[in-house]
């Protein structure tokens, strides 16, 4: 008995101390990511089929398999620490929320957390149907006529999730479900940052829709900034 | 004192685990008074569905290349049949329902022939194929209310809602299956699906009762591009839009057409362009 007080009494001051130190020493990954090869041409979205979309737009949609900036950068990658970070002690409260505007998916890829609530919400004079092609968790498909409120769910398993509506065929996008909160996307300069890094060694993953996933290491000691790139290989089609 | 109580809690916690693992085990089906048993349902699984479905339920049976729709693969557990909610796991009477009905349009026969106990035990051993079936329930099932009479004005407003909610961007404006998007569509597997054809007059894949159709449009067909309308629909104007889809079936003749034509009405064909272009 008087071993295992002594035992919770050296676990009570270590888990202290963890936090105590934890706060102070946060380090940052920032990072590019590129691409070497020759990604797929964007193309132009033919949207005529639904006028109350096409006149939203001046200049026609994109496709979004690779979005490149100058300087060969790459937008809408998700960089998320996989492995070595401390096990989540809540879901963030506030929902991750995807827009269904101009017949389009803003953003085009949403990282959220696993059980952080997902909106979905319709702010065009179209219908649209929500069909995240789930595997791992469960798939559904839910009609969102225009003027319904937006769709409140949650997936608890971690997931890549191709998300489509078959009303418009042109409309594309992702959830990248994550089991932790440490994650960015790159932005239009394929630009990410990984701030609130307790000091360790973590593995980076960068995954893009069309070429796949990279990891490197990276240990983080005391509040350095870490600057850590991933280069993918792009392929035309 | 003490280690009578650690005793009585050890006891508790073997129990716990004995009765856990005994539920997590028994990888049964259940409908009304008949149980299905697994280890029975492999062997008519092995005689009448092997080859379609094929040895790992995975739908790429030997049959499989030469069949269009492809069979189901029962490792994904997603049924496009079911009475309960969008992206939850059809009830085991859903699955019995669809074994004994067989799916028009498709290859799958009507297993009818099979007895009652036949069909369950096959039902038990499906279930098999995907660990959902330990790790999730069944969705709780969609209540379908009594049906509203059928009039002219119930008639008028399920035609307007076909309109609203852009039913016929799939099924087309006369129900024929030929809306502007019905040549993109694919399935969850990216295969090729058409929407269904009311005009054709060919039997609803889920049941052909005014319920079934109730019920289809609230679940959804899950894996393929029908969506639920369960969060979008009351219960009133769902059933006006049952009456509506009876007259678009034009070789079937129900009291929802011999209603339009005794009294005269005439319906404004579907806008096709007011939503969306042609």
């Amino acid at each position: 008995m008087q071993a295992l007080r002594a035992c919770g009494a050296i676990l009570a001051v270590l888990s202290v101390s963890a936090i105590i130190t934890a706060a102070p020493g946060a380090g940052t990954v920032t990072g590019k990511v590129t691409y070497t090869g020759t990604p797929a041409k964007a193309k132009p979205i033919d949207m005529s089929k639904e006028p109350t979309c096409a006149k939203q737009h001046t200049t026609p949609e994109m496709t979004e398999s690779a979005v490149t900036g100058p300087g060969n950068t790459l937008e809408n990658v998700v960089v998320y620490i996989s492995a070595g970070a401390p096990a989540e002690a809540s879901t963030p409260s506030t929902p991750a929320t995807f827009d269904q505007k101009g017949c389009h998916y803003t953003p085009h890829v949403l990282a959220f957390e696993v059980n952080q609530e997902l909106k979905v919400v319709n702010s065009d004079q179209t219908s649209h149907n929500i069909h995240p092609l789930a595997k791992i968790n469960r798939e559904w498909n839910k009609s969102q006529p225009p003027g319904t409120p937006p769709l409140s769910e949650k997936y608890d398993k971690p997931e890549f999730i191709s998300v489509k509506c078959n009303i418009h065929p042109w409309m594309h996008g992702y959830f990248a479900v994550l089991s932790t909160s440490h994650y960015a996307v790159s932005d239009a300069s394929g630009d990410f940052k990984l701030p609130n890094l307790p000091p360790g060694k973590y593995t980076l993953t960068a995954w893009q829709e069309s070429y796949g996933t990279q990891t490197q290491e990276v240990t983080i000691a005391g509040s350095e900034t870490k600057t850590v790139n991933f280069s993918f290989v792009a392929k035309p089609y | 004192m003490k280690t009578n109580f650690y005793k009585l809690l050890f006891a508790i916690a073997f129990l716990a685990c004995f009765v856990g693992l005994r539920a997590a085990r028994a990888q049964e089906a259940q409908v009304g008074k008949l149980t299905g048993h697994p280890d029975q349902g492999k062997q008519l699984y092995r005689r009448y569905c092997i080859g379609c479905h094929g040895p790992r339920g995975d739908g790429a049976g030997e049959n499989a290349p030469y069949i269009d729709p492809k069979p189901r693969n029962f490792t994904q557990a997603t049924f496009k049949c079911r009475s309960t909610p969008t992206g939850t796991l059809p009830l085991d009477s859903d699955l019995y329902n669809s074994i004994g009905r067989g799916f028009d349009n498709s290859n799958m026969p009507s297993w009818a022939p099979l007895t009652d106990q036949e069909r369950i035990n096959l039902v038990a051993f499906i279930k098999t194929f995907s660990p959902r079936w330990k790790n999730d329930k069944a969705g709780a099932p969609i209540n379908v209310p009594n049906e509203t009479p059928v009039t002219v004005q119930s008639i008028q407003h399920g035609h307007d809602l076909f309109q609203k909610l852009e039913c016929w961007k799939c099924h087309g404006p006369e129900g024929r299956g030929d809306g502007p998007s019905a040549s993109t569509l694919t399935d969850s597997n990216d295969q090729p699906i058409r929407p269904y054809n009311f005009a054709e007059g060919s039997r609803f894949k889920c049941g052909a009762t005014n319920q079934d159709i109730y019920r289809i449009f609230m679940t959804g067909v899950d894996g393929t591009p029908m969506p639920s309308f369960a969060d979008v629909i009351q219960p009133n104007d769902a059933w006006d839009l049952v009456h509506f889809l009876r007259t678009l079936q034009v070789n079937r003749e129900g009291p929802e057409r011999a209603l339009l034509k005794s009294s005269g009405t005439k319906l404004q064909p579907i806008q096709a362009s007011s939503g969306g272009g042609r």
